[in-house]
């Protein structure tokens, strides 16, 4: 049987580079030993992306992108089609749990210094894999067509007509209707099933091929390809990832299917986070919701939106500085002035900014949940913030320190005392 | 800048106490196993909710889930020649419901999901007459509901006493009654009863895979943690070679 | 390294027995995916069975009745209808109803329960068409003086007698279908459903 496995191998070697591609990307690609904790994130991302695409094909084929038939499919899935209450709920949390992972996996990224020399294109893959995927997750979320889907919508594309001059016209072309409808909801299905899938398809890939050009980075951040053994050139520090990381990765796949099974089982709901109650309500275009919040994983970026006041009769400058908070991820390569690229190895400073900006975002991500009244408003008496909603004082101090994090980053990492970075890789 | 911060932080936090909701809502005591309150359930829901209120994603059979067969649906839920494979779907259509009614009465298919079982066990309870309104009823936990109390035969009729308090720290805090004028047909520990039943219903009606999905995850949990420890295993041998 | 043996053959079973439940865990998680692609309760239901009303059927006359997104005739026939059928056995391609196109008990000379009652599936057994009715014998219709009764299909012209069974010479090579039906009383007919279920 062996013999004619290799001669079938052979075979496809020949016109295909099949043998090459496994040792290249798996049984020779060296990475480093001491990957931790913070480095599953990869490629659960890569499970949850496989998981998305196989449970959308199923719901596919019984939901319909109709405005009067939406919301019924979706009941029709959970009641009359056979496992179809289980692919929804695991599209749904995937959903979720794409972006718990997406944010944990960037945040290693911020730790070790991932994004620095010579790993900047394979960051600026993933801002704009991160990019995608808050537009996959919208178009996504109108599916459904209840009422937090229909009115979430309309508040974002609304946000676009606050750009001068052709605000209003771009809105009309992109709902395709002077209003959120049946055909937003036709083109939106399009997005969010095959154009988006295969534009992330596509960048996954480049992001993946950037990483084993360059080789990874690791905790340490220091640069294994710096000391190869004289004689058979491979890493002092690396070691191949198949079969140490492939069978690391199964362990972390299988600890991941645990949490990721238990909410789909017991709380896919997850207390009205992951599956909110107001979606339950039809889409109604007469009846605004009293409290119209995104999912949670947009929250922090709603936060800052809500924390620029109308400026010039506008609400322009609001939706400027959502859309740099996302996009000032791309800069990091050369705002991170530091001669290390591990926290191991900085000083005070970094670590200083680094969970003041952890915390600006969580803080923010949860007052974007709640209506800016949740903390009260100060007394009308004060200074400064007489009259305001605390929570819109709150935003407005977090998304400051938010966006000073990247902002002074040149200057506290040059002026940082960082440590001595060692040669080879402390585990 | 720093002093500044933290003393603007440490004065938002006594605000957290402040944030408060709609009415107070009474816990339902929701209770999936228990077959007979779902059938009960089913049978108030048929009789009272379904002709002005639609059910379009339920299907009659699922009813096998709480224990019914296709003989016991034919007997006592359907009235007009409905087949036992149908959904509950009613003659009313929304743009006639909005015309008669006002309001078109939502389809409660997923009710339980959208309003939670506390909310519905508080609100049927929280009817009380107001001849302000066009129905004559008025309901404590939803004011001015286009509803009337489709139950009032078996609950009776209440009545809102509103009561103002001045409480501590000068706080003037107002408080609702409902009192029971004419007893209905139950008592309340009956009527209580009854709508516990309902809701119970109303829960397996908004998502009737809830108890298999409980216990298929009790399964999955146990076999992937068992997974999880064989490649644990696996990943500390093979990760004997590396030091 | 000592031990070195001991190693590989745990090594062996760790991966024998990661494979075996990843295997496991392949086909349980497939499964539901699989089977949501069999007919939902929603195809269910609109495939449930039909109850039809006979009692108005004239001696000689035929009703069409849609199950299954199908058309089933019922035809109630005459005396003169059901004399005729045992005369041309010669002409049909399997009298003897070898092919199984019928319910054990309309295995019979009038493929039916009762003899007047004929119940078929009125899609042609070659392409699929739907014959047109030619229920009058002979000269009276425009079959011919020997055409006993029956069904003709304009697509490709095969031809069917009285009781659904095909003629020689035609296209389609078997019986029309003969459906799963019971007798709710003498004048109600339930279409897709017998003793033995639906």
């Amino acid at each position: 049987m062996n013999k004619y496995l290799t001669c079938l191998l052979g075979w496809v070697d020949e016109r295909f580079p099949l043998t090459a591609n496994w040792k290249a990307h798996l049984s020779e690609y060296y990475a480093p030993k001491n990957f931790n904790f913070w480095y599953y994130f990869g490629s659960l991302a890569m499970l949850v992306l496989v998981i998305q695409i196989v449970t959308g094909i199923f719901l596919t084929m019984h939901y319909k992108p109709d405005a009067d038939m939406a919301f019924a499919s979706v009941e029709y899935i959970m009641r009359d089609v056979t496992g179809g209450w289980l692919i929804r709920y695991m599209h749904s949390t995937g959903s979720s749990m794409f972006f718990v992972v997406v944010y944990l996996h960037m945040f290693r990224g911020l730790l070790y210094g991932s994004h620095r020399n010579p790993r900047e294109l394979i960051w600026l893959f993933g801002v704009a894999i991160f990019l995608c995927l808050m537009g996959e997750a919208f178009f996504g979320y109108l599916l459904p067509w209840g009422q937090m889907s229909y009115w979430g919508a309309q508040v974002i594309v609304n946000l676009f007509s606050s750009i001068p001059f052709i605000g209003p016209d771009v809105s009309v072309w992109l709902r395709g209707d002077y209003t959120i409808s049946d055909a937003t909801l036709n083109r939106f299905f399009a997005f969010h099933v095959i154009a988006l899938p295969l534009v992330l398809l596509g960048l996954v890939a480049a992001h993946i091929i950037a990483l084993h050009e360059v080789g990874s980075n690791n905790p340490d951040g220091i640069e294994i390809k710096k000391h190869k053994d004289p004689k058979t050139g491979i890493p002092l520090d690396g070691i191949p990832f198949h079969p140490y990381y492939t069978v690391k990765d199964i362990m972390g796949v299988a600890m991941f299917l645990i949490v990721f099974s238990a909410i789909v089982f017991f709380a896919p709901e997850m207390g009205g986070y992951f599956l909110e109650a107001n979606n339950f309500v039809p889409a109604n275009p007469m009846v605004t919701p009293p409290h119209i919040a995104p999912v949670w994983y947009f929250t922090p970026y709603y936060s800052i939106l809500r924390a620029v006041p109308p400026m010039f009769s506008s609400q322009f400058p609001g939706v400027v500085a959502m859309g740099v908070s996302v996009m000032i991820f791309a800069l990091l390569p050369w705002l991170d002035r530091s001669p290390v690229k591990s926290i191991r190895y900085r000083g005070a400073k970094y670590k200083i900014w680094l969970a003041a900006f952890v915390v600006s975002f969580l803080i923010l991500g949860y007052l974007g949940t709640e209506p800016t009244t949740v903390w009260g408003t100060f007394d009308k008496g004060m200074p400064v913030v007489g009259g305001v909603d605390r929570g819109t004082v709150a935003c407005r101090v977090f998304t400051l320190v938010y966006f000073l994090f990247f902002i002074l980053m040149p200057f506290y990492t040059k002026s940082d005392k960082t440590k001595p970075v060692p040669e080879r890789v402390t585990g | 800048m720093m002093k500044n911060l933290i003393l603007l932080l440490s004065l938002l936090m006594p605000a957290l106490a402040l944030a408060s909701e709609g009415a107070h809502l009474d816990r339902a005591p929701i209770n999936m196993a228990n077959t007979a309150s779902l059938q009960r359930g089913v049978k108030v829901f048929v009789n009272y909710c379904l002709n002005c209120h639609s059910a379009a994603s339920m299907r009659y059979n699922r009813l096998h889930d709480i224990g019914l067969s296709d003989a016991q649906i034919k007997a006592n839920l359907l009235f007009a020649g409905e087949k036992v494979g149908e959904t509950m779907t009613i003659a009313m259509n929304k743009k006639d419901g909005k015309a008669w009614l006002g309001a078109a009465p939502p389809d409660l298919s997923v009710i339980a999901r959208a309003r939670g079982a506390d909310w519905l066990y508080t609100y049927l309870r929280s009817f009380y007459r107001d001849d302000t309104r066009p129905t004559g009823w008025n309901n404590v936990v939803f004011p001015n509901v286009g509803m009337p109390h489709a139950l009032w035969q078996l609950q009776g009729e209440q009545r809102l006493k509103v009561a103002e308090q001045t409480g501590e720290h000068g706080a003037m805090t107002v408080e609702h009654t409902l009192i029971l004028d004419k007893p209905g047909t139950l008592s309340p520990a009956e009527y209580d009863a009854l709508v516990a039943d309902l809701v119970n219903y109303l829960v397996f009606m908004g998502e009737p895979a809830k108890m298999q999905r409980m216990q298929l995850g009790i399964i999955v949990l146990l076999f992937l943690s068992l997974f999880f420890v064989v490649t644990l295993y696996l990943k500390k041998e093979f990760w004997k070679d590396v030091h | 390294m000592a031990n070195q043996q001991v190693d590989q053959s745990k090594r062996r079973f760790l991966i024998a027995a990661t494979s075996a439940m990843g295997g496991v865990a392949t086909v349980a998680v497939a499964t539901p995916f699989i089977m949501s692609m069999l007919p939902s309760e929603r195809a269910k239901a609109a495939g449930a069975p039909v109850e039809v009303d006979i009692g108005k059927i004239e001696a000689g006359a035929m009703i069409t009745v849609e199950w299954r997104g199908k058309p089933v005739w019922i035809i109630n026939r005459s005396k003169e209808m059901l004399d005729n059928l045992a005369k041309h056995d010669d002409k049909l391609t399997d009298p003897a109803l070898g092919v199984a196109q019928q319910p054990e008990y309309a295995k019979n000379a009038t493929r039916s329960l009762k003899p007047e009652l004929m119940v078929l599936v009125g899609i042609c057994t070659h392409l699929g068409c739907s014959p047109s009715p030619k229920l009058k014998a002979g000269a009276e219709g425009d079959m011919g003086a020997e055409w006993p009764g029956g069904f003709f299909c304009p697509c490709h012209g095969s031809k069917f007698d009285l009781a659904g069974r095909v003629f020689k010479g035609s296209p389609a090579p078997i019986n029309l279908e003969v459906p799963k039906y019971k007798y709710l009383s003498d004048a109600r007919l339930l279409i897709g459903e017998d003793e033995k279920g639906a």
